[in-house]
């Protein structure tokens, strides 16, 4: 019970202080674009009602898990395909390179000319940037598979889909998961980018609105809930990963018990 | 039951080539269990992986059953010395042992009863559900013994397997393989550098010379089938075996010294 609390302590202790400060250092402020935290709070329910959240957030949500799901299954696919064969690999690497040097947000533009303006641009965004993490962390998962274990499955005859599912894929998915959680921050960002481009709604195109019309408090609500949409996907995504990698952290932790 | 016909195996590779095996030939009758014993770098693992149709040899021939081995058979099944890196740690002991017998096709309820009487068999029937690194290096090595029982192979090819976990575990695993043998009637090759463990377990001893490798020599071991630790070790003719097969391997390894003295004496060209 005391470890429990001990723990709550550790985890909202910080952002306690870091809001308090905010409260304080803000409380007597006239500045208008640095209202007093009191003013954007006050703001915030009246801004973020049912129905914006419905319109406006929701349609984001469904960018940011539409594009990343995109980019978690042409990553992973063609992340085995070019880890698996080292011809592929040779081929493919001096493009890849080139590729992901180029800053997604450049893409935007371009991506407009053919994909319009539409859910289709942003989605596309969107999964354009989240695929290199993911590729590239595949590719490394995919070829650190373990000899032995590659030897061992030979000797018994798992090839095929067997291998890809249950030592090819499973061997690499801490690197995948790892990729994933890059993937995932860099999809919040071209979210709200993509958004403000070229959109009639969205988290993006609400807060440059406000933005726009002066309502600063307003727009100060908008980056807490981007804040907030962000926390809130990064503890699903844990709990997600250490179901999935139950195995790898219970590894890790016994080896490190008995080096 | 298992005929090695002029083995041999030379790696190449950046300028280098390395004889592993030279000529091997031998064979293992149905039923027997033999122990290939060398000098440590000898190709024991080499010549292992190419029964095992791991490696494809330079030249000569793995004949299983007076079939030629070009791949790994689904009659043979492979103990690996390194079990940490042969178990698959995202998967439970029950689920590792079950894997290869998923590729066989069998019936959900056949795998489940192959899978618990190989555990069974091993000692570990309430393990099925730990994953291997919850267990000790021992016991992880039952489980790879334990899968490869239930894959139901003709011949077991043992590489090393008790080479990394401590002396008393390692007697205890003897005993397990010489037990399991003895009920289950599968032909067994178990690789070693130990020669205790060589005389100890196997009916017959192959002695191999220092690469690039040749037979050095076949011993019977004419020791009773009943073998305990504290009895057979003690035992007169377990102590002449181990130094006969002892004085072979130092033989090998110096036939490899007065090879390369012989080299070195040709007087240099001029």
């Amino acid at each position: 019970m005391t470890r429990v609390l001990l723990r709550l302590v550790f985890v909202f202790a910080l952002p306690a202080v870091l809001v308090a400060v905010w409260w304080v250092a803000s409380a007597g402020s006239t500045d208008v674009y640095w209202p007093p935290l009191r003013t954007i709070l006050e703001a915030f329910p009246d801004v973020w009602t049912a129905e914006r959240l419905r319109e406006d957030v929701l349609p984001s949500v469904l960018r940011l898990t539409g594009g990343y799901a995109l980019a978690a299954v042409v990553g992973v696919t063609a992340g085995t395909v070019i880890g698996s064969y080292r011809r592929v690999r040779a081929v493919c690497e001096p493009v890849l390179e080139f590729l992901r040097a180029v800053p997604p947000p450049v893409l935007v533009p371009v991506i407009m000319l053919f994909a319009g303006i539409g859910d289709t641009m942003k989605v596309t965004v969107i999964a354009s940037g989240c695929m290199w993490p993911v590729l590239l962390n595949t590719v490394e998962g995919v070829r650190a598979v373990d000899p032995v274990m590659a030897e061992t499955a030979r000797s018994y005859g798992v090839k095929g889909t067997a291998r890809l599912r249950h030592l090819v894929l499973r061997s690499a998915s801490p690197q995948i998961f790892a990729g994933l959680r890059q993937a995932l921050s860099i999809g919040i960002i071209l979210m709200v980018i993509s958004e403000m481009f070229a959109a009639s709604n969205g988290l993006g195109f609400t807060i440059v609105q406000f933005q726009r019309g002066f309502a600063i408090p307003d727009m100060w609500t908008g980056i807490l809930v981007l804040g907030l949409l962000g926390f809130l996907l990064s503890v699903v995504f844990q709990l997600v990963e250490r179901r999935v990698l139950g195995w790898y952290h219970g590894l890790r932790a016994s080896t490190r018990r008995s080096p | 039951m298992l005929d090695v016909r002029g083995l041999k195996k030379v790696y190449e590779g950046s300028g280098r080539r390395v004889e592993a095996v030279r000529d091997l030939t031998f064979t293992v009758d149905a039923g027997e269990l033999v122990c290939l014993v060398g000098p440590s770098g000898c190709g024991k693992t080499t010549l292992l992986k190419c029964m095992g149709g791991l490696l494809t040899p330079t030249s000569g021939e793995v004949l299983l059953e007076g079939r030629r081995v070009s791949g790994p058979p689904p009659g043979m099944a492979f103990v690996f010395q390194e079990y940490g890196r042969s178990l698959f740690p995202w998967m439970r002991v029950g689920e590792n042992v079950e894997l290869p017998l998923k590729q066989k096709n069998l019936s959900k309820a056949r795998r489940r009863e192959l899978v618990r009487d190989a555990l069974e068999s091993v000692g570990l029937a309430d393990a099925v559900g730990a994953y291997p690194w919850q267990l000790s290096g021992g016991m992880q090595q039952r489980v790879a013994i334990a899968r490869a029982l239930a894959y139901e192979p003709q011949v077991l090819l043992m590489d090393e397997p008790f080479a990394a976990v401590d002396a008393q575990t390692r007697a205890d695993l003897e005993d397990l393989v010489r037990g399991l043998w003895r009920e289950r009637g599968i032909t067994i090759l178990f690789v070693t550098h130990d020669i205790d463990e060589a005389v100890y377990l196997g009916e017959r001893v192959i002695v191999l010379s220092a690469s690039p490798t040749v037979v050095q020599e076949q011993l019977k071991v004419e020791l009773p089938a009943e073998r305990d630790q504290l009895h057979t070790r003690v035992d007169p003719r377990f102590a002449e075996l181990r130094t006969h097969v002892y004085a072979q391997i130092q033989a090998a390894k110096r036939g490899e010294v007065t090879d390369s003295v012989t080299k070195s004496d040709t007087p240099p060209p001029r």
